[in-house]
């Protein structure tokens, strides 16, 4: 079932997940919580994921690093809430703080550790295994190793309240964040230059270049912007938690790599349905039979491979 | 006739195999040179070794004097050579339309330019705004070739254009290539259908193990059935 070009078969998949649950849960208020605790769940590992599965697609590059750039956003978002005394206005700041260090980071990253193994999947995988496990002590260099508390703005606590039905302020937050970038992203890969470029890129990089295009510098730059959201994630994730870790990055990545695998590498949007997928199953199984909730996701995973082998929304690669 | 490119001498490794060997010919200015030979000669791998995809490990590529050989391959483009590789390159997931923008290097699509190619290539102004990967064979061939002429190219590349494609389709391209060849355009084209090639060809080169075993003009190897029997083996009345 399509329109226009658009396949529609993941996003009915995901209404029939959401639809089969409110038959389960049979409470109406428990199924509205459940539902925005699951988008706001889903959108936010969105928001970590869609950098890594251009990365993957763009680049072929496995980086398993990943999660340092989350890690790195979220102890940057605490440091300046604290220094900004924990307020709404420290928000703002907190964010772009984070995805500005975060995407330096990566642009290091990529010069330093992912250069010289572009094209080699092995030693990407240990060499960017390898980056984190580094990069995870030198967080607990700078921030010490304990748990380091981020507390959301007074603004973004509490709930509100419809009859039954309780919505955590918060959780509309990310919901409606998560929105915006996916909306922003899907701007950018389908109205601009750029992003035709990425999308060629993830195809058929060859191609681009000898049309005359720099793909070195695409590549750059999309690792970049992938490293930010990353960080924004984390900063996000952080304040969904309310405290920081040093593993908060790389407890994400199981979940991340399923997401990205679910929705078909380099697929933005199918990064996107699949994070709503994983989002809402996790929190629906959660309620439902939280002895189940661990293995949902893979289960997921498995159901969805068996059925569209390369993930919800194939890219084509030459 | 002046040289728009020269190969001298050009060697390329893949890996621990040798593929070219020494080639050495040249593509005059405004002329249609087609690179024949027997599969595995060498053919794709010249093509690809003067986009500077595959690195020549020894000899010079000259366009237009200039030594190709240690371009980067987005520099050898933007020089003004267009490419259509053999497995067409095109962009699956793109529309027509978003395929043919990537190609405009200079800006904006010229309407005039893009009506002169719809003229021969109509289908792609029936797909304009369908995925590229909807497309039939001919019609992704179409849209290949289009997009390596969407700009004016000093040099046009193109491997093996009729590669799959149905007779009619073929005769369609041959004659999109035909008014191309009005308009003062270079082109190298690695082909296997001889009755195509003697058609477009104004001259011809004939490679075999990774060398150039015969230089001349087409109509001279047109004429000569015996000389086609021993670089070709095979005539290209028998072809036909």
């Amino acid at each position: 079932m399509k329109i226009g070009r658009f396949d529609l078969i993941p996003i009915l998949l995901v209404v029939a997940v959401t639809a089969g649950a409110a038959g389960l849960i049979g409470s109406a208020s428990t199924w509205v919580t459940l539902t925005v605790a699951g988008l706001a769940m889903g959108l936010l590992i969105f928001i970590m994921a869609s950098g890594l599965t251009l990365v993957f697609g763009l680049m072929d590059v496995m980086n398993f690093a990943h999660g340092l750039f989350i890690a790195v956003g979220a102890y940057v978002a605490a440091s300046v809430m604290k220094a900004f005394g924990g307020t709404l206005g420290a928000l703002a700041p907190a964010i772009l703080g984070a995805m500005l260090v975060a995407g330096v980071l990566g642009l290091f990253f990529e010069r330093i550790i992912i250069r010289p193994v572009y094209g080699q999947h092995l030693k990407q995988i240990l060499i960017t295994t390898g980056g984190m496990i580094v990069a995870e002590q030198l967080i607990h260099v700078l921030w010490g190793p304990d748990l380091l508390p981020l507390p959301r703005p007074e603004a973004l606590r509490g709930a509100f309240l419809f009859g039954d039905i309780v919505l955590e302020r918060y959780r509309i937050t990310a919901v409606a964040l998560g929105l915006l970038v996916f909306v922003g992203l899907v701007l950018v890969l389908n109205r601009t230059r750029l992003g035709l470029l990425i999308r060629a890129g993830v195809e058929n990089k060859e191609m681009v270049e000898a049309m005359g295009y720099r793909i070195g510098l695409l590549f750059v730059g999309v690792f970049v912007a992938g490293s930010a959201l990353a960080g924004l994630g984390g900063a996000l994730w952080g304040m969904y938690q309310e405290a920081v870790t040093v593993a908060i990055g790389a407890q994400m990545m199981v979940l991340i790599f399923i997401v990205i695998i679910i929705g078909g590498l380099g697929s933005v949007t199918g990064c996107f349905v699949g994070a709503l997928l994983v989002g809402l199953v996790a929190n629906y199984v959660g309620y439902l039979s939280p002895k189940v909730a661990l293995g949902s996701n893979i289960l997921i995973m498995v159901l969805v491979l068996l059925w569209r082998p390369q993930g919800l929304y194939p890219v084509g690669k030459a | 006739m002046f040289p728009v490119l020269e190969l001298k001498g050009v060697n390329t490794h893949i890996g621990r195999y040798h593929i070219l060997q020494g080639v050495d010919f040249s593509v005059p200015k405004n002329q249609l040179t087609m690179l024949l030979g027997r599969n595995g000669a060498g053919k794709t791998t010249c093509l690809r070794t003067i986009m500077g995809l595959w690195r020549a490990s020894a000899g010079q590529i000259l366009f237009e004097g200039r030594d190709l050989g240690k371009q980067p391959t987005r520099a050898i483009a933007n020089l003004g050579i267009g490419y259509v590789p053999e497995s067409m390159g095109i962009f699956a997931g793109l529309t027509v339309r978003e395929n043919l923008v990537l190609a405009a290097r200079s800006g904006p699509l010229d309407e005039a330019r893009l009506d002169w190619i719809f003229r021969y290539f109509e289908a792609l102004k029936r797909f304009w705004d369908l995925p590229a990967g909807n497309l039939s064979g001919g019609q992704k061939q179409m849209l290949a070739i289009a997009r390596a002429i969407i700009e004016p190219r000093k040099l046009v590349l193109v491997d093996e254009p009729t590669k799959g494609l149905a007779p009619a389709i073929i005769q369609n391209l041959v004659e999109a290539f035909a008014e191309l060849k009005k308009t003062d355009t270079t082109i190298l084209m690695v082909e296997q259908n001889f009755h195509a090639a003697r058609a477009l060809g104004d001259s011809v080169a004939v490679m075999d193990s990774g060398r150039i075993v015969h230089a001349g003009s087409m109509k001279d190897l047109a004429a000569d059935e015996a000389l086609q029997n021993r670089l070709l083996g095979l005539s290209l009345e028998a072809h036909q």
